[in-house]
């Protein structure tokens, strides 16, 4: 029974990915199945139109939004450990920074996951921004539940939804300046908070803790074992 | 003539009936409610943020915090992700162990839900009830992880450890005389598969106490029959996951259409609701307790007759043996790379989701190649649940904003993450 039925939904991403490759061709359209899930990447401005037709059409079905998620692709295969020291002495993000430069790639993406409840199958819709104008439109009349998601996204990320109803910040404090998940911005943030007594109120400061390496040193060489070494210490040994 | 005016009222995030952090700004005509706008965010604490810059295995425990009543869910979720990225097999006995722990999880959830919506509606005692059964779940995961809640027991590849032999006991103490200690240890004296056979047993005439107190009782039927009515095609619209969909009358859980773990082989039934008020999605949470029960017992068979290992055996991802780690070299050397570098799934992206007790929960996780996630992004059902409020409240009496909340099953740790 679970052979089949494994198999069953490896018949329904098939169709799936020929109907889509049928219905939406042209420049910038793009789908590919891997590891079981189906990625379609669609042109920034045609993202509402495709939208509709995902929710509406016989073959695709998509009457659930299940997600909406923002991404910052600039430090894609080259991200580091932020960290002054520890990288130097050996660790490292495990393999080598990727070839080629990704500076093609456009900065942002925002990503939906689709669900059919009708058709059980799910699709992941992509859609590329660029660095200057973060903007999309919104999909929040297509699937209802994208208000929040949207709001999330452009709180994080600082990509704009044009048409969206009420575009505030949703999880981040009342005022607070910058889009947090962008990749330039700080692990502990720009300001810390706290009750002045003098002031009698809340004030904000900028942020007194420093990043800390929290991973553990890896030391590859050990310099007290090497013979007739003299070669000077890790600086990080020090 | 008196001028007559809305007003605007804060409720949160210091509620006790607001679950938490809440923030409700509602905007009110009378008693009635014209506008509801839930701020949230008051819990935020980046753990998408925090899991970029960590290997991959030390975001598990943060999984833990994040919907801190249904713990192991959400582990789950996480590293079914991790596992689709990697292309790892899980052997099957980790599989049943993952798929027991998700119903303990879920009827410890629907416990603390019901205690505390009934609460908030005003009957007390259920409070009291759920309470005690809830201990007796913890001490399982206590039990299995050391952990009575955030346990950190799912770890890419299987589970941390095989069940244990023995189940822990009470020890005598100045504060309870000796013959009620031994009452309480009656259960414990096998192996925590004992324990929890002895609780599959006993738990469904539990489940009829709660509902001799609920569910004809005309408090409880006033309070939430016809309040947040939700119609199947608004549920779909507004993302609804999980019982909150089920309760509006679809028939939709990813246990049994998209299974994961070993749920294609279990029995058991989806509870479906009717009319999609506060009511149905009572009765069916309260089903699905008895159907985790099933659930559990199944497994409790299965896992009795066959042992196994409950981990991959490749090291690159699951750590040695100790005794491998302390004798040998290539163990020592395994561990030592895992503890330190972890692993590099290959660069993709991989989006896993399991039914969750609140619903759909989901990770999406993009690799560039590197020990540490590029991008993980949670799907959390509340998310969806919350910002549903407003439509759901407009209309109805202050009073029953509580029930709203309380139907949500609002957690605030997985909605702000």
């Amino acid at each position: 029974m679970n052979e089949s039925a494994k198999k069953a939904s490896e018949i329904r991403r098939e169709t799936l990915l020929e109907n889509l490759n049928k219905r939406f061709t042209g420049d910038g359209f793009a789908s590919s199945l891997r590891l079981g899930e189906l990625t379609l990447v669609v042109p920034r401005e045609r993202i509402v139109e495709v939208a509709g037709e995902l929710r509406d059409n016989e073959a695709f079905q998509f009457e659930q939004l299940i997600d909406i998620c923002g991404v910052d692709y600039s430090q894609y295969g080259r991200s580091e450990w932020t960290t002054d020291t520890a990288s130097f002495t050996g660790f490292g993000r495990g393999v080598g920074a990727m070839q080629g430069s990704s500076a093609e790639m456009q900065r942002f993406a925002v990503v939906y996951h689709l669900l059919s409840v009708s058709l059980n199958q799910r699709l992941r819709v992509r859609v590329f921004v660029d660095d200057q104008h973060p903007m999309v439109d919104s999909v929040s009349g297509i699937w209802n539940s994208a208000g929040w998601y949207e709001r999330e996204a452009f709180d994080l990320f600082g990509i704009l939804f044009a048409g969206h109803q009420d575009l505030r910040r949703i999880l981040t404090d009342y005022g607070f300046i910058g889009h947090p998940f962008r990749k330039e911005f700080p692990l502990h943030g720009q300001v810390e908070m706290r009750y002045d007594m003098d002031r009698q109120r809340v004030v904000y400061e900028p942020v007194t803790i420093e990043l800390r390496t929290l991973v553990p040193k890896v030391i590859r060489e050990d310099n007290r074992y090497a013979e007739g070494s003299n070669k000077p210490q890790d600086p990080a040994d020090a | 003539m008196p001028e007559i005016r809305n007003y605007t009222l804060n409720f949160g995030p210091q509620h006790p009936a607001a679950h938490g952090v809440l923030r409700l700004v509602l905007e009110m005509d009378g008693e009635v409610i014209e506008r509801a706008d839930p701020h949230i965010g008051l819990l935020h604490r980046a753990t998408e943020k925090l899991a970029e810059s960590k290997p991959y295995n030390h975001s598990i425990p943060y999984m833990d915090r994040l919907d801190y009543v249904s713990m192991m869910c959400n582990e789950h979720g996480y590293v079914m992700a991790l596992e689709r990225l990697l292309g790892v097999d899980v052997p099957e006995r980790a599989l049943y162990i993952r798929t027991m722990f998700d119903e303990i999880t879920r009827i410890l959830n629907h416990l603390m839900w019901i205690g505390t919506h009934a609460l908030d509606v005003g009957a007390m005692t259920m409070f009291l009830y759920t309470f005690r059964e809830r201990e007796d779940l913890l001490d399982c995961y206590e039990a299995v992880s050391g952990a009575r809640m955030h346990a950190a027991y799912y770890r890419v590849g299987g589970v941390y450890r095989d069940l244990p032999e023995v189940m822990p006991r009470y020890e005598k103490n100045q504060f309870r005389s000796d013959k009620e200690i031994d009452k309480k240890n009656e259960a414990r004296q096998g192996t925590l598969l004992d324990f929890i056979e002895d609780f599959c047993r006993r738990f469904p005439g539990l489940v009829d106490e709660y509902e001799t107190l609920l569910t004809d009782n005309r408090i409880w039927k006033q309070r939430t029959v016809g309040i947040g009515t939700v119609s199947p095609e608004r549920a779909f619209q507004l993302g609804f996951s999980g019982p909150m969909l089920r309760g509006s009358g679809i028939a939709w859980d990813l246990r049994k259409k998209q299974p994961y773990a070993a749920y294609a082989q279990m029995d058991f039934d989806i509870p479906v609701g009717q009319n999609g008020d506060c009511y149905d999605r009572y009765l069916v949470r309260m089903e699905e307790l008895r159907q985790s029960t099933r659930i559990v017992q199944q497994c409790v068979d299965w896992l009795r007759q066959n042992p196994g290992p409950v981990i991959v055996s490749d090291h690159k991802i699951a750590p040695p043996s100790r005794s491998e780690m302390k004798e040998g070299m290539e163990g020592l050397i395994h561990h030592f790379k895992l503890f330190t570098e972890g692993y590099c799934p290959p660069p993709g992206e991989a989006y896993a989701a399991v039914e969750a007790p609140k619903g759909e929960f989901g990770c999406y996780v993009i690799s560039d190649g590197a020990n540490k996630p590029y991008r993980l992004k949670i799907r959390a059902p509340g998310f969806a649940h919350l910002s549903a409020m407003d439509e759901m409240v407009k209309g109805h009496m202050l009073a029953d904003v509580v029930a709203v909340i309380g139907t949500m099953d609002i957690v605030f740790g997985e909605i702000d993450r």
